[in-house]
């Protein structure tokens, strides 16, 4: 290992290239595009055995990897935004055919308007498309999610496709101190690729993704969410797997001064730096404050959630995204697996920093102060509140 | 029958197996007395799903969809489309 000063993109692509894949497919959109164009200098300067496949669209780029991926070898890609949004229906077409393919995924809004910063619909709206999906709140959780999630992902009780998403700008082009581990570290911890069922052998020639009738195809779909539910265990044994080799330990839901917390913020992404330090300050004024990060969106950590809900009387849920016409998605997911609860916190959901909008500790304080009122009358009068809106430009 | 991880057919012309039958609505029947084996269905019909008897054309019915190409086809009035009943 060795401490090295980069930025999230080229911890995704180092991460990647430590994993030693064998196709990289991807085509170039901002806030992303220096994954791939890391990747192609360690291509070309023979630093990584690999194919490099130029293409011409993201749909295009996802496509030569779920080929590549279904002759036997391993393949990443990287996207944002509407290059995610391009590579929707193939996101079906990978996790169907139960193919680990690992993308990185920077988190930018959608348009319209165009708007190249970031929030993170893109990637929850690909939330019910059968992918594992891990959030990084910084570029050390960057690098080590990919490993971790080619891991998880070719596991035999999984394969099932991973994404990792980290935030626009606030990660993809900021430079901070990553230790990144030596080939061989990671060698010992990823073994190299075994397909089990997905590969090509011209002696003995398959179909791969083939017709599902209605006689079949819920069978299908029920493996899939088999297979997600059996990957909450093999995540759990990865993670720790991992924290013995590298001895970082990472969990589905981290929690930061939640065990005593009467309020607790819900959160994900590179927010939850900014989250930890208002709730250090909140915590100084003797507010119980206390955060609960997602590192695991998919599968939905709901029983890690329960565990950690049964304490607090507010849950401040904070999401960079909103499914227009009801709330947002990690507020949806929290509260439908909080409904088994006998006693359920308060819920509020708190939507912020869409389409870049700056995220500062402000934010939080008003956000817990919102909830200290729920607190006090012990019910939530308005379940959606907006952070940072400015309502005089509302037409 | 279990089905494959990923949907995989590992075997090479196994489009036999699957039974298309089910989708149909409306069966062709042939009129014995009527053909005159002059095989015209059996050239036209999309599923090659119409074998060549010993004695008129005869229906897969495993396979036949009931589009009922052949008896629009058939110049003898041959086959009849009848509703498919339980």
């Amino acid at each position: 290992m060795a401490w090295r000063i980069i930025e999230g993109n080229q911890a995704l692509a180092i991460g990647a290239k430590l994993c030693r894949p064998k196709v990289i497919a991807s085509y170039p959109i901002t806030p992303s595009t220096h994954v791939p164009e890391t990747i192609s200098e360690f291509v070309a300067d023979g630093e990584l055995k690999a194919d490099f496949i130029n293409v011409e669209s993201e749909q295009s780029a996802i496509s030569a990897c779920i080929g590549a991926q279904a002759t036997g070898v391993r393949t990443f890609t990287a996207t944002a935004s509407q290059g995610l949004a391009l590579m929707h229906e193939m996101l079906y077409i990978a996790s169907g055919m139960r193919l680990p393919i690992v993308i990185g995924c920077a988190n930018r809004a959608l348009s319209a308007p165009i708007n190249i910063w970031c929030d993170h619909s893109d990637t929850m709206a690909e939330r019910d498309a059968g992918w594992l999906q891990f959030y990084a709140e910084n570029n050390q959780e960057a690098l080590d999610l990919v490993l971790q999630a080619y891991k998880i992902a070719e596991n035999k009780e999984v394969l099932l496709p991973g994404m990792i998403a980290i935030d626009a700008y606030t990660l993809t082009h900021t430079f901070e101190r990553v230790d990144v581990p030596s080939q061989a570290e990671v060698d010992r911890f990823l073994p190299p690729y075994k397909p089990l069922y997905a590969f090509l052998d011209p002696e003995k020639p398959i179909t791969q993704g083939s017709f599902g009738t209605p006689e079949h195809y819920m069978e299908f779909k029920y493996s899939q969410q088999k297979a997600m539910e059996a990957s909450k265990e093999i995540i759990d044994q990865v993670f720790k797997e991992f924290d013995g080799k590298f001895k970082r330990r990472y969990h589905k839901i981290e929690k930061y001064k939640a065990d005593d917390a009467e309020i607790l913020l819900l959160i994900m992404g590179s927010m939850s730096g900014t989250a930890k330090d208002a709730v250090d300050r909140l915590r100084e004024k003797g507010i119980k404050v206390g955060l609960a990060k997602f590192t695991v969106f998919r599968p939905f950590p709901a029983k890690e959630l329960i565990e950690i809900a049964k304490r607090p009387k507010v849950l401040a849920v904070v999401d960079r995204n909103i499914s227009l016409g009801h709330k947002g998605a990690l507020f949806s997911d929290a509260t439908s697996a909080l409904a088994s609860m006998e006693r359920r916190p308060l819920t509020v959901n708190f939507i912020i920093g869409l389409g870049g909008r700056d995220i500062s500790p402000q934010n939080f304080y008003e956000i817990v102060e919102k909830s200290e009122k729920i607190l006090k009358k012990g019910k939530v009068e308005k379940e959606l509140e907006w952070i940072g809106v400015k309502k005089e430009m509302i037409p | 029958m279990k089905i494959s991880i990923g949907a995989r057919v590992e075997e090479a012309g196994s489009s036999i197996k699957y039974k298309t039958g089910g989708w149909r609505s409306y069966r062709p029947v042939v009129n014995k007395d009527k053909c005159t084996k002059c095989w015209l269905c059996y050239k036209y019909c999309p599923d090659a799903a119409i074998e060549k008897g010993k004695d008129c054309a005869v229906i897969d019915y495993d396979h036949c969809k009931g589009c009922g190409v052949c008896a629009k086809e058939c110049k003898f009035e041959a086959i009849e489309m009848v509703p498919e009943v339980k």
